[in-house]
């Protein structure tokens, strides 16, 4: 109304050129293609030739565009061929994603998500379907990422199952309206706030932790009575197709659904209106998936990363500390997590200490030769592995390397490595590593931390190991990040009464226990108020009288009210 | 290429507030607050004059809508901001012990408000109050469509504000152009789903949340009402709900009326008399009520009117005068449904009533249109109550009056679907503008062994109990007992 008419159509071009920018991430991280396809992307990632794709982006239509994919999946001899096909599918997955919706509005206008019953059937079945297929999901993740049975019980199985206990013993709870207080303006009047579900809501999720992070806002949609569907991540193709398999057989699949696929899939699936998107992932697809939600102003949830800093101070327990690093970093799908320490700070003198002991209880952990220990995760495929592998042969770092840094290709493996003091402006400083490098930053001074982690985007989760209580203090209010944890790593994560979630280029929103319930549901404002109790001061003629009377009347001022209504003010 | 070096340099002296860190105080946060008031005090006059000069609000309306509305969120903030500020704590499972949990609440950063021109300065001041409680620096860009107002809040809000932390920048179009393409920590709009939509795309390039306080046509459900008393009490609501509030030209003021057809003729007598007695019979001479904003808002209005079968069913009022920009209240019944009338959100002193066999068919109709940011109901059915809070969606409901949830503090005031996301309005404008940062403290000891690898059967075991928090069996585990027994 305002502004609309000369602002849409830069903004459309700018959008336009930004999910250009994109497709890259969308496909790494996202999506992914046939493994020709995969490698033509990684060529041209190798040789930074982005120029000839950026001829093809002045007018591509969002989110995916057949140009560029045509691109990318042309054989030389087939093209059109290969473009009415790639046509075709596009429009098939529209309309599949279409029908889908379609499908699942109904369920939900039927109003049968709503009642407290069917939320509590379906999450029963997900904790029996957990209970019972352990085995499926350790071996799903064990072909994905190599995670070790331990860990796949800790982080995927036994935290999905806490969530839907947590859910089902509070659900009732939850569900009830909360009472508030009204003011005087409104007396005499009762008001409450009642959660209701949403509607149809999107959950994007991502492939490092592909069990729990489908399953974790999915048991929130449902706990706050929406229809769901579910993306999951195709990079884990095992877990992928095992939840599609697992969901369909547990739960009502009038109401929740899995859609198996990757960047055409999730696209069409991008293009419908949902109530709520739960994405989790990269900033560069976030911002993807913000945009196409801003056309039917669905509010979004993102679950981003970011570099996490983890601050060390000299007065540790240094054993602990070292050990607790190490299992969130290397413990924790081998570094490939959101909330894993990203780079280490501590002080010059520390260093070597910190390092010695993060050697030792490596050792301690992953043996003498930690590519052959079974407790570590592989890196997920080719293409992070190159990634991982460039980050750590770039030139001024690789003779940086401290401990580990071992590599093998055939198995995708990388060991823990541990770099010191690397140049600020080498790649491995810029962007978020998600592997197992652990860069070791040395600082004069502890404080100086503060504007090392300051002076970047702002993490998902700031560690802190210190005894100092005026240094907690003094970094719980400096630093900004979606959760700070001190003298240990990532176990917030497992803390129910915190909300988990990020601020800045880390995300937005958050979920995990009562925040996963509020995170889908919208809170109705209801007020209910009786006939009587009607002031002619509302309501026009309008008097001086009148304006005196609202004045002590909106400022709760009861004796100046009383005052203007008999005159003596 | 003036206006873009402006948006430029408020934007990095924001930043380089912000970083100083004084906005985070509470005494820097209750001396804005503080600020605000004094300004609403000094200014009443001059506000008045500027509303009437945009809008032609009486002085009254003006000072229930807009002044007095800021002053009590802003002594409301006032009382509550230091208690807003303290962080939560938050129970820890005994697992951690010794381990402390707290939810802290801190500002965002650098946050840009759009306001809008039906209530100028309320909607403007009333975000403000929000952003500067949570402690974050602000650009607010007031509607260029009430210019009086937003002139006003450009020269006076420097004067009383930390001009280094609060700026208010003017302009149309361009000029939020410009400011979309900053990168801000937070974006407040308030205004339509279109400029919304814009607003929105902007910020996903930046990965910005956004809150989106947009409208909707709002109806209100008018059951069969036992006690002929309750009527009229109800049509002076509807009455005073409708032209009220900036004559109609309000998110949240009641679009249409749904009504059972035997009670339709009563209600309309209703109406029509308190119309008289508020606002009087001229439309020449209508001085309790605003005017439309502007031209075009008046021709899009007389558009929804110009429709035959619109005309067709206006059975009170309907003059224009458009040196004015006039327009009577007006009652239509049973427009056609598919005429533009009922499918746009009218956001004017149009008043359509839609009749139905039995009012329980009022579900069904608001189900099939885009959700409102609010539904009245004047029942007395506390089935029916039931149903509507249940079976229908919307940003709020309000039974038996309308408009009041505005000024309920404790109630989080926002939309749903079409009609936006967030809200705000007394702890919720502080929640709106701040980051909820978990911290968790742990120590050193007890350390767990069972968490790292090299992983075996018995951390296993461990684990299994730990996540099902049987610290009876963790016991047993630990002393060796466990294997005998299991």
């Amino acid at each position: 109304m305002l502004f609309i008419a000369g602002i849409s159509s830069s903004l459309d071009t700018m959008s336009g050129l930004s999910i250009n920018n994109n497709l890259f991430a969308l496909h790494c991280r996202v999506g992914a293609g046939p493994a020709s396809v995969d490698r033509a992307l990684r060529n041209r990632f190798a040789n930074n030739s982005t120029a000839p794709l950026q001829k093809h982006q002045t007018h591509l239509s969002f989110p995916y565009h057949h140009r560029y994919w045509r691109l990318l999946c042309s054989q030389p001899c087939s093209a059109t061929l290969t473009l009415m096909a790639e046509e075709e599918k596009k429009t098939s997955d529209i309309e599949r994603a279409s029908l889908l919706v379609k499908e699942l509005r109904e369920c939900f206008d039927s109003g049968k998500t709503r009642s407290y019953q069917w939320r509590v059937t379906q999450l029963k079945s997900i904790a029996k379907m957990v209970e019972e297929r352990e085995e499926d999901i350790v071996t799903a993740l064990l072909k994905d990422l190599s995670k070790p049975e331990m860990e796949t019980f800790v982080s995927e199985i036994s935290m999905t199952k806490g969530s839907c206990k947590l859910a089902l013993k509070e659900l009732n709870h939850w569900m009830m309206p909360e009472k508030v207080k009204t003011s005087m303006s409104t007396f005499p009047s009762s008001a409450e706030i009642v959660s209701e579900p949403l509607g149809v809501v999107l959950v994007i999720s991502t492939w490092n932790y592909p069990f729990l992070l489908s399953l974790d806002p999915v048991i929130g949609a449902i706990a706050s009575g929406n229809a769901v569907v579910l993306k999951p991540s195709e990079i884990a193709p095992a877990t992928s197709s095992l939840l599609a398999k697992l969901l369909e057989e547990y739960v009502d699949n009038s109401a929740i659904r899995v859609v198996e696929g990757a960047i055409p899939e999730t696209s069409a699936l991008l293009e419908q209106k949902w109530d709520k998107i739960f994405y989790t992932g990269s900033k560069r697809v976030g911002r993807i998936v913000m945009a196409a939600a801003a056309k039917h102003l669905t509010p979004v949830i993102l679950e981003l990363g970011g570099k996490n800093p983890a601050v060390v101070d000299s007065n540790v327990n240094l054993q602990v500390a070292a050990r607790r690093i190490i299992a969130g970093k290397w413990g924790c799908n081998n570094g490939q997590a959101c909330i894993a320490p990203d780079y280490i700070i501590t002080t010059i003198d520390f260093a070597p200490k910190l390092i010695d002991a993060l050697r030792s209880e490596l050792k301690e952990f992953f043996g003498e030769e930690p590519m052959e220990s079974k407790d570590i995760s592989r890196i997920v495929n080719l293409y992070h592995f190159t990634r991982l592998k460039n980050l750590m042969e770039e030139d001024k770092v690789f003779q940086k390397i401290v401990v580990g840094g071992q590599i093998d290709q055939n198995q995708l493996k990388i060991a823990p490595a541990i770099l010191l003091d690397i140049p600020e402006d080498s790649q491995i400083m810029e962007e978020e590593i998600f592997g197992p490098l652990l860069p070791i930053i040395t600082v004069e001074n502890l404080k100086d931390s503060f504007a090392v982690i300051n002076s970047r985007p702002k993490p998902l989760a700031a560690y802190f190991f210190t005894d100092n209580e005026k240094l907690k203090k003094d970094f719980v209010e400096n630093i900004s990040a979606g959760g700070i944890v001190f003298n240990d790593t990532i176990v917030h994560v497992t803390v129910s009464t915190l909300p988990f979630g990020g601020v800045g280029e880390s995300g937005m929103g958050s979920y995990h226990g009562k925040f996963s319930f509020d995170a889908f549901s919208h809170k109705k404002a209801v007020l209910y108020r009786s006939f009587k109790g009607d002031s002619s001061t509302r309501y026009p003629p309008y008097t001086p009288g009148k304006q005196r009377f609202l004045k002590s009347f909106l400022n709760g001022d009861i004796l100046g009210a009383i005052f203007a209504l008999v005159g003596w003010s | 290429m003036e206006a873009v070096a402006e948006v430029g340099g408020s934007y990095a002296e924001l930043s380089q507030t912000f970083r100083s860190r004084r906005t985070r105080s509470v005494a820097w946060r209750k001396a804005q607050l503080q600020a605000i008031l004094k300004l609403l005090h000094d200014h009443e006059v001059q506000i008045f004059d500027a509303l009437h000069q945009d809008l032609r609000k009486h002085p009254v309306e003006s000072f229930r809508d807009e002044i007095g509305v800021v002053l009590k969120s802003a002594n409301y903030s006032l009382s509550c901001v230091e208690k807003w500020m303290a962080p939560k704590k938050v129970p820890i499972p005994l697992l951690f012990f010794p381990s402390k949990g707290e939810v802290f609440p801190e500002p965002f950063g650098l946050v840009l408000i759009f306001s809008s021109w039906n209530f100028p300065i309320s909607l403007s001041l009333e975000p403000l109050i929000g952003a500067i409680s949570a402690g974050n620096t602000v650009i607010l860009k007031p509607s260029d469509l009430a210019p009086a107002c937003s002139s006003f809040l450009a020269k006076t809000i420097p004067l009383y504000l930390d001009s280094n932390a609060v700026k208010v920048i003017e302009g149309g179009m361009d000029i939020a152009e410009k400011l979309l393409q900053q990168k801000w920590d937070k974006i407040f709009f308030t205004g339509s789903p279109q400029v919304g939509r814009i607003v929105m795309s902007a910020a996903a390039k930046h990965l910005t949340p956004v809150t989106l306080e947009l409208g909707g046509k709002c109806p209100t459900i008018l059951d069969s009402l036992p006690n002929p008393s309750d009527i009229k009490v109800a049509a002076k609501r509807i009455a005073g709900g409708k032209w009220g509030p900036c004559n109609g030209q309000a998110c949240i003021g009641i679009d249409y009326v749904l009504v059972e057809d035997r009670i339709a003729s009563a209600l309309i007598e209703s109406l029509k008399k308190n119309i008289n007695r508020f606002y009087g019979e001229n439309v020449n001479n209508l001085e309790n009520l605003s005017r439309i904003v502007n031209k075009q808002h008046f021709d899009r209005l007389r558009n929804l009117l110009d429709d035959p079968s619109v005309a067709a069913s206006i059975v009170h009022g309907g003059s224009l005068d458009e040196k004015n920009l006039m327009i009577e209240p007006t009652i239509l019944l049973n427009p056609p449904l598919d005429a533009e009338i009922m499918t746009e959100e009218i956001f004017g002193p149009l008043l359509p009533i839609i009749t139905l066999n039995n009012i329980q068919e009022s579900i069904e109709f608001l189900n099939s249109r885009p959700k409102p940011l609010a539904i009245y109901a004047f029942t007395k059915d506390e089935t029916f109550k039931k149903q509507i809070l249940t079976e229908t969606s919307s940003g709020s409901v309000i039974f038996n009056d309308v408009m009041v949830q505005f000024v309920c503090d404790t109630l989080p005031f926002g939309g749903v679907g079409q009609s936006g996301f967030g809200r705000y309005h007394g702890k919720y404008s502080f929640d709106t503008f701040s980051h909820e940062k978990a911290v968790l403290q742990r120590s050193f000891f007890p350390e767990l062994e069972p968490r790292y690898p090299p992983w075996n059967d018995f951390k296993m075991q461990f684990i299994r109990l730990a996540y099902r928090f049987d610290y009876f069996g963790l016991l047993l585990l630990l002393s060796g007992l466990k294997r005998t027994f299991a």
